[in-house]
């Protein structure tokens, strides 16, 4: 049995052992390496990918529960250009060792679209970790793409 | 260290060439002799491309780990050829050993990443190499426009005629080409002139890493390469008992599986670390279900009884007895006898582990006559090492490629992954990508040292302090090492010149060795780590107990501005005075002495780490049941000249998280001779709601030669947090990790 699903637009079938996680179809199959492998436990959000808009932890998802679904990951994103939040990482060189930001922003994304205007406390639901500890800067690019996802309205 | 006066002393040119391309390349190509003659040395790699559209490329030589260097360590050459920032870009350079001498030799200066050195040892060359390109541009616009070269200026990649003409660099690169350098070093800028170093850049990498495009070490996606994953033994220095792999040779997908011996016990970490099975199959998840299905009877090895309760028995008894004394300055005895007030106090420190998040991996393929290496590594020439060791093969015949890592902290310092990824391909002829898990991370670490630390100071009658004492009882990460005399042991855990030393009259150090299987190793910034958390907690409490202010307690112990020898990492000299204007910064920002509402606290600690002087103030509330709210977080750092302010700050800011996240939350317990956790519900790093919603960093403007930054943001934080917490609450807490004891401790209160 086929499994059929989107990935950044594109549409994918897969017939292979429906058990195996997002993550592994994503990097070992579709060769989108930019959702990486942090814990396979669902803690750290490094393989963070955005399902139907929301931010999910892709290494807790079989491909058999994906008929349907859209999968946006890291890739897709801002597939016209960066997008705002990619941009405001930039702007306020977040990255140091950068292997949690494709999930870092990708969280952040999925925030920004539920909540525009993002309280502290709203920054806080974010859960994934970053090893080298940029959070500080990844608040102020929060804010940022805050302010220019709402001046591009 | 020594590594760095032999950089110096053995001088490398740059040489020239044209490429088919028409951009001009430069290689560091030939060295000088003792006598001064050039050694010949085979064209291996280029360092600066001038393309034809004046565009500048230059090689990063260093192990990009998160610390930056991959952005740094170019700008300084960027500086002195004169480049313009905005078109450099910028290519990791592989593994270049020079293997045609009697000593294998990096080609371009260190490429590992440890003991925050990438700076200090590029510093010399890296601007030496800028300045010869510089030179051959200058003396090619010189002939061409027939002016003395000293009259030719340049700026942004490009030259100045005397009249005020300008021209681009890559207009004379072929004359550039042909032109030789001088015997002697080329002269460097003066610093006033600087327009790249200490301007705040952005990593260069960012929009790679922002898209996703970057490339780690699990990244590596080489043709008909195949992915293994391994079971290793949970029992420290355990082996197979009985191993059926019927099962897991069924999995769809399973190709092979491999055992791969470990080390014997007690015999030197040399290769892999524990002993395992290794399932090879066409991708992760095949693998991944492979080894689920892998069925091995471990025995448990010479550490089965190996448990926390005991290592902290064994410390707590190994402390009530005098240790090995290795740094005895008067007579600590006989300042006790006479002392108007003794302090002692006792701190614990746990295993940690380093956690990168991208864990260890490696992609080999090893041939008949050669190997290939990409990986994410800290020491690229150990990893050479590491498969020659495996494989027979020699080192010149194995090329190491470095990806960007997923993080470091000390862990890529050890190529046991590499080993076990050459294994690997060795047995089954196959490129194979190695793949550790988190579980596979957390329980197969070089873990940071146990250890339990007690302290005494002795005051007299005006409450100075006359003597002091630091008795630590640890698990040396020496301990398997084959260069490592027992006697020597300790160097690893005290390092004797850190402070008090010389600011004590009778100042003692003693160290006991503590018995304990589980593999150590260097945790970002090894021993300054414990030992700032102990001693810098350690000044705030007797600070206490003789009823003074502990930032005039800590200035007065300082003393007047001059400079201590010190004899290890970091030196050779310490000065009091760089130290004393960290700590006096941190407490001007946050207002220090300022009266503070109920339940509030700031705490302050300072230190001298690998060369870098930094300083925290730290300001908590406590809520009543014991949750503690960051109001402020301030730190201070001197690390010489800075050449990234920006990067400085980040490093700052992340090893300040780094070291709040550990002191509050971390710890490998180990329980029946193995480690108890196995992912991050077990080992939980801080997240963003449990951190300081900023830190503010202010870099001290120095001229003195630059020191790293990458380890410099933790030894402080975790004593400034614990202080600020006895100023808001009057409970001190000793053993690390902090956790609820807090709580606990108002509870009971």
């Amino acid at each position: 049995m086929s499994i059929r699903f989107t990935v950044n637009g594109a549409e994918k079938e897969f017939a292979g052992d429906g058990e195996m996680p997002l993550l592994w179809y994503l990097r070992d199959h579709a060769r989108l390496t930019g959702t990486k492998f942090g814990c396979g436990g669902g803690f750290c959000g490094a393989c963070t990918v955005l399902l139907d808009g929301a931010a999910v932890r892709s290494c807790q998802l079989p491909v058999e529960s994906l008929a349907g679904r859209k999968v946006t990951t890291i890739e897709g994103l801002g597939a016209h250009g960066l997008h705002a939040v990619q941009k405001a990482w930039i702007e306020e060189d977040v990255p140091q060792c950068g292997y949690c930001q494709a999930g870092q922003i990708l969280s952040a994304v999925a925030l920004l679209q539920r909540v525009p205007d993002p309280t502290p406390a709203d920054v806080d639901t974010i859960t994934n970790f970053c090893r080298c500890g940029t959070y500080a800067r990844i608040r102020r690019a929060i804010a940022r793409a805050a302010r220019e996802l709402k001046d591009a309205k | 260290m020594n590594a760095l006066a032999s950089v110096v002393t053995r001088r490398r040119f740059l040489q020239a060439s044209l490429s088919a391309s028409g951009a001009l390349v430069l290689v560091p190509g030939s060295t000088l002799a003792a006598d001064g003659s050039p050694t010949p040395e085979n064209p291996l790699g280029i360092l600066i491309r001038i393309e034809p559209d004046n565009r500048i490329v230059i090689g990063a030589i260093g192990a990009e780990i998160g610390q930056g260097v991959k952005t740094s360590l170019p700008m300084i050459l960027a500086e002195e050829l004169d480049a313009d920032w905005s078109q450099v870009s910028v290519e990791q350079k592989p593994l270049m050993i020079d293997f045609s001498g009697p000593e294998p030799r990096f080609r371009f200066g260190s490429q590992g990443a440890g003991g925050s050195t990438s700076i200090p040892d590029g510093w010399a060359e890296l601007r030496q190499f800028g300045a010869q390109a510089r030179w051959l541009i200058r003396q090619a616009a010189a002939a061409r426009w027939n002016v003395p070269p000293e009259k030719v200026g340049t700026r942004d990649s490009h030259v100045i005629h005397p009249d005020g003409r300008q021209a681009p660099y890559a207009e004379f690169a072929a004359a550039a080409s042909k032109l030789t350098l001088p015997a002697e070093p080329v002269a460097l800028k003066d610093p006033s002139e600087y327009r790249v170093i200490g301007q705040p850049r952005r990593v260069v990498d960012a929009e790679e890493i922002v898209t996703g495009r970057a490339r780690y070490g699990i990244d590596v996606y080489e043709p008909d390469a195949r992915t293994a994953v391994m079971l290793r033994c949970p029992y420290f220095d355990g082996e197979i008992a009985s191993l059926d792999d019927k099962a897991a040779r069924a999995v769809p997908g399973v190709r092979a599986v491999v055992v791969v011996p470990g080390p014997r016990p007690g015999e030197p970490f040399t290769a892999n670390l524990a002993t395992g099975v290794a399932v090879v199959a066409d991708d992760m998840w095949s693998a991944l279900k492979g080894r689920n299905a892998l069925k091995v009877e471990w025995t448990r090895g010479p550490f089965a009884s190996e448990s926390s309760a005991a290592l902290d028995a064994q410390c707590e008894a190994l402390l009530g007895k005098t240790g090995q004394v290795v740094r005895n300055d008067g007579d600590f005895d006989a300042a006790r006898k006479s002392a108007a007030r003794v302090v002692t106090a006792r701190y614990r420190e746990p295993y940690i582990s380093h956690a990168p998040l991208e864990a260890p991996c490696a992609f080999v393929h090893v041939m008949s006559d050669r190997a290939r290496v990409v990986a994410p590594l800290q020491q690229p020439g150990g990893a050479s090492r590491a498969v020659s060791r495996v494989t027979g093969i020699p080192r010149p015949a194995i090329t190491v490629e470095m990806t960007r890592c997923g993080g470091g902290f000390g862990r890529r310092l050890t190529n046991d992954f590499v080993a076990e990824a050459a294994h690997v391909s060795k047995a089954t002829g196959w490129p194979v990508k190695l793949v550790w898990t988190r579980t596979d991370d957390l329980q197969h670490d070089f873990f940071r040292p146990f250890g339990h630390h007690e302290l005494i100071a002795t005051l007299d009658e005006s409450s100075r302090v006359t003597g002091w004492t630091h008795r630590l009882a640890s698990a040396s990460k020496y301990y398997r090492r084959a260069d490592v005399k027992p006697e020597d042991l300790w160097t690893a855990e005290l390092y004797p010149d850190d402070f008090p030393a010389y600011l004590v009259p009778n100042y003692r150090l003693e160290w006991h060795e503590v018995k304990s299987g589980i593999p150590r190793g260097s945790w970002r910034a090894p021993a300054h780590t414990a030992n700032a958390f102990c001693v810098q907690s350690f000044v705030d409490e007797v600070a206490h107990a003789a009823g003074q202010d502990p930032l005039a307690f800590q200035l007065a112990m300082l003393g007047p501005d001059r400079v201590l020898d010190y004899a290890q990492h970091g030196g050779p000299k310490f000065s009091t005075g760089r130290l004393r204007t960290v700590l006096e910064r941190v407490a001007r920002e946050i207002g220090w002495g300022r009266k503070l509402p109920r339940d509030r606290g700031i705490g302050l600690a300072a230190h001298f780490t690998f060369g870098g002087y930094t300083a925290h103030a730290i300001e908590v509330s406590v809520a009543p049941g014991g949750a503690i709210a960051f109001e402020r977080v301030v730190a201070a750092t001197d690390v010489g000249r800075p050449i990234n302010p920006l990067g400085i700050v980040a490093q700052i800011q992340g090893g300040t998280i780094d070291g709040l996240s550990t002191a509050m939350n971390l710890e490998i317990s180990i329980r029946d001779g193995r480690v108890e956790q196995s992912n991050f519900d077990g080992y939980p790093l801080a997240m963003m709601r449990q951190m300081p919603h900023d830190v503010e960093v202010h870099v001290i403007e120095s001229t003195a030669d630059p020191a790293g930054c990458g380890e410099m943001g933790i030894p402080t934080a975790a004593p400034a947090l614990a202080n600020a917490i006895f100023a808001a609450t009057g409970i001190r807490i000793r053993n690390l990790p902090m956790r609820d004891q807090l709580a606990l401790a108002l509870k009971k209160a």
